[in-house]
């Protein structure tokens, strides 16, 4: 009879960690060396850049003089950075906008908070209304601010608000539209999307400030800023449209059925029965397509309006500011980063929690 | 009986609750709102060029453009014509897209497979950079690479000077530019020849294996004539290729190939981009593949590469080549960002300066967006035949 063998012997955990993970292999050894090494060596110099050899206080450009970042830049221009041109006294409204807006969207990334839902609807419905109110103004005695004015990351998120309100319910629109059985306004639908989709955002909102006034009855002009909300909304509805056909496709013919024998009619049966599923299968989607939409909203620049990155890379040419070009991009790409990647990692949460398994 | 009663007649229902005469009706509306929104549209078009002078047509594409391009793949100077400028802006879009995808495909690959190393610091490595990566937006990587890094590159007197023949400074990349030289025929007669042999060896080897189960090395075979065949050429017939080194001339350099700072930081913040997306479409492609897959293939005694070979890729390719044909247009049409750094692409030379010079929106625009639906349709028709060649075939 054979004795019972000892266990394997197992080294100190975190040692046999490394071993299983970083030097398992003679490949694998070298590329732990190389890499170890490359970032060993790059570390120390980034954060002397980023935050020992930086400047963060002072009063005017002449203070930036160590080899760090000159962080004192962000720090003097952050009002411009943050609401554009917007006059100062008047800046009060934009910050409710900001309240109310992490307010209602907030709460959406933290479960069982109370009122999440009806937090979610005033957001998407009183919101805009306030808004609409309080930042252009001239009504009930607030002074008007023009649109030219607005700028920063205020200008960055009504673009992408906007954006998202005015392109849902259209591309709910055209995604029914496409899945009609009426060859007219399928065949419509099918060419609207496709050409929306197969242009670029900048040939659109060229399109959206150089042609849309050719195409208005004389006399009728909109604001810049208005002409690129339409070109953006219009071709974001397009993308929209193909997520939420997606969520439609996604739903048993049976449901379809089951609403015709209820006696329901088209909108009724697509209100109370097909859409509420659809819509909850495909919001890690629409989030994915509103980053995108995030992200492509700098290019607005292009045409001349001052977004959250217009408004850097106009300060980064001033005279007055040189050699900051680095810090106000790392300054926007922070900004941008946070916000998208808090959003896709919410839109994974959910895509974990809406995965019943019964997928095929 | 009492006949009396009117025989049953099928129910009619009214006409308005008849689904077919409600769609007719529908469709009707709709069509007629289509034409009207269309014609209101083209009118008020028409009204607006009138009364700023404008003229329709595109007899503008004949005059003289009487602007220069820092950039151009056939060639141009000032007096041609608005029409060459289009397919000047069109062959730079093209090239750069071209360049992004192949770079973005190889390094997306690289990342996606690292990203599934067993290096547990290589597979943070690759997921720390998709995350920063896919999360900045693109136009701010093009400003960063444009005007942060290579803005900061030395001045053409300090060019940095690889081995005297590659100088890189802030006016771009300069390259050695191969000068064919007679007697170079040989070696393009002889590239011919090794695939024509390539082709035929693998057809004979593919015929030979299922006759009798032997297995040709094809692939070494294949590339050692590619290579050999053309070099044997080459070197027989004594070398005839001069190389024209970039060399400084005054302020600047003169000579070599140049890749323009514009082109370079499109190229590189296309791909860098581009490539965090492609990783994790790699990414998902080979998770898809299930284990038993990997384990069948070693049962049949498959060693590692043809596992991955014949086994693994052909089934992540299925899941891959959809996302990856969306990846591929979206690096095309986001090369059309090119117009905010200044490189000349389609947007930027066409829809920018053609434009503003002539005035003649309409035609412009539609031209622009012409290209890119054409463009795109291309890339997804040409995808979608790839596509179903790797698709499953249920028989």
């Amino acid at each position: 009879m054979s004795e019972s063998m000892a266990p394997p012997k197992r080294a100190f955990a975190p040692v046999q960690w490394m071993r299983d993970n970083l030097f398992n292999t003679w490949y694998n050894i070298l590329l732990t060396v190389v890499v170890v090494y490359m970032i060993g060596t790059s570390i120390g110099p980034l954060l002397n850049w980023l935050f020992l050899d930086a400047t963060f206080t002072g009063a005017d450009p002449k203070d930036c003089v160590g080899d760090g970042a000159c962080w004192l830049f962000i720090n003097q221009r952050l009002n411009f950075f943050m609401y554009g041109f917007y006059p100062d006294a008047q800046q009060w409204r934009v910050d409710i906008m900001f309240f109310l807006l992490a307010v209602a969207f907030v709460p959406q990334f933290i479960e069982r908070f109370p009122a999440r839902r009806w937090l979610g609807i005033f957001g998407m419905t009183g919101l805009p209304i306030i808004g609409y109110i309080l930042i252009p103004g001239g009504w009930f005695g607030l002074e008007e601010v023009q649109s030219n004015k607005w700028g920063g990351l205020m200008l960055t998120l009504i673009l992408a608000y906007v954006g998202i309100i005015g392109s849902l319910p259209l591309g709910i629109i055209l995604a029914l539209g496409r899945r009609s059985e009426m060859p007219v306004i399928r065949g419509f639908c099918v060419i609207f999307i496709e050409v929306w989709r197969a242009v670029p955002l900048i040939t659109v909102l060229f399109m959206a400030s150089v042609m849309l006034p050719l195409f208005l009855p004389e006399g009728m002009n909109f604001e810049k800023l208005l002409r690129a909300l339409i070109g953006i909304t219009l071709w974001q509805s397009a993308y929209m449209a193909e997520v939420i056909r997606g969520g439609l496709q996604a739903i048993p013919r049976g449901q379809y059925e089951a609403g015709s024998a209820l006696g329901l009619g088209y909108w009724r049966k697509m209100r109370l029965i097909i859409l509420p599923q659809a819509l909850t299968l495909v919001i890690p989607g629409i989030v994915n397509t509103f980053i995108g939409l995030f992200m492509d909203t700098t290019l607005v620049l292009i045409i001349g309006l001052f977004d959250i990155l217009g408004t850097v890379q106009s300060t980064i040419t001033d005279p007055a500011w040189q050699n900051v070009a680095i810090e106000g991009y790392v300054f926007v790409a922070f900004c941008f980063w946070v916000f998208c990647f808090g959003m896709s990692r919410y839109s994974q949460n959910l895509e974990r929690k809406l995965d019943t398994g019964h997928k095929t | 009986m009492n006949d009396n009663n009117p025989p049953l007649q099928p129910s009619r229902s009214k006409p308005w609750n008849d689904p077919r005469v409600r769609a007719i009706f529908f469709q009707v509306v709709a069509l007629a709102a289509i034409a009207w929104s269309g014609w209101t549209l083209i009118e008020n078009t028409l009204a607006n060029m009138e009364s700023r002078g404008i003229s329709t047509g595109f007899g503008f594409l004949d005059q003289s453009a009487g602007f220069g391009i820092i950039m151009s793949l056939i060639p141009y100077d000032a007096t041609y014509s608005y029409g060459r400028t289009f397919f000047v802006g069109l062959l730079n879009t093209l090239l750069v897209s071209a360049m992004g995808i192949v770079a973005a495909t190889i390094l997306g690959f690289i990342i996606g497979v690292a990203r599934l190393s067993s290096n547990w610091l290589i597979a943070k490595l690759s997921l720390a950079y998709i995350e920063i990566i896919r999360n900045i937006p693109i136009l701010l990587q093009i400003f960063f690479w444009y005007f942060a890094v290579l803005r900061s590159l030395p001045t053409p007197r300090q060019s940095v000077d690889v081995g005297g023949v590659f100088f890189l400074n802030n006016r771009g990349l300069y390259l050695p530019d191969p000068i064919a030289q007679p007697g170079f025929g040989w070696v393009e007669a002889a590239l011919v020849i090794a695939i024509v042999a390539v082709v035929i060896i693998k057809r004979w080897a593919k015929k030979r294996q299922l006759a009798t189960g032997e297995i040709f090395p094809t692939v070494k075979v294949g590339i050692s004539i590619l290579i050999g065949l053309p070099l044997l050429a080459y070197l027989a017939t004594g070398g005839p290729i001069e190389w024209d080194i970039p060399a400084l001339k005054g302020f600047n350099f003169g000579g070599g190939i140049t890749l323009i700072p514009e082109l370079a930081a499109l190229w590189v913040a296309l791909t860098l981009f581009t490539a965090a997306f492609i990783a994790e479409i790699v990414r998902s492609g080979i998770l898809s593949v299930s284990k038993g897959q990997t384990e069948a293939a070693r049962a049949l005694g498959l060693h590692n590469g043809l596992t991955l070979r014949l086994v693994v890729i052909p089934q992540a390719m299925r899941v891959i080549i959809p996302p990856l044909t969306s990846q591929y247009l979206n690096l095309f049409k986001n090369s059309s960002l090119a117009t905010a750094i200044g490189y000349p692409d389609l947007v930027s030379v066409f829809m920018g300066t053609t434009l503003n010079q002539t005035g003649q929106a309409v035609e412009v625009v539609a031209m622009t967006m012409a290209v890119y639906l054409t463009v795109s349709l291309l890339i997804s028709f040409f995808m979608n035949l790839y596509n179903r060649a790797a698709a499953l075939k249920e028989r």
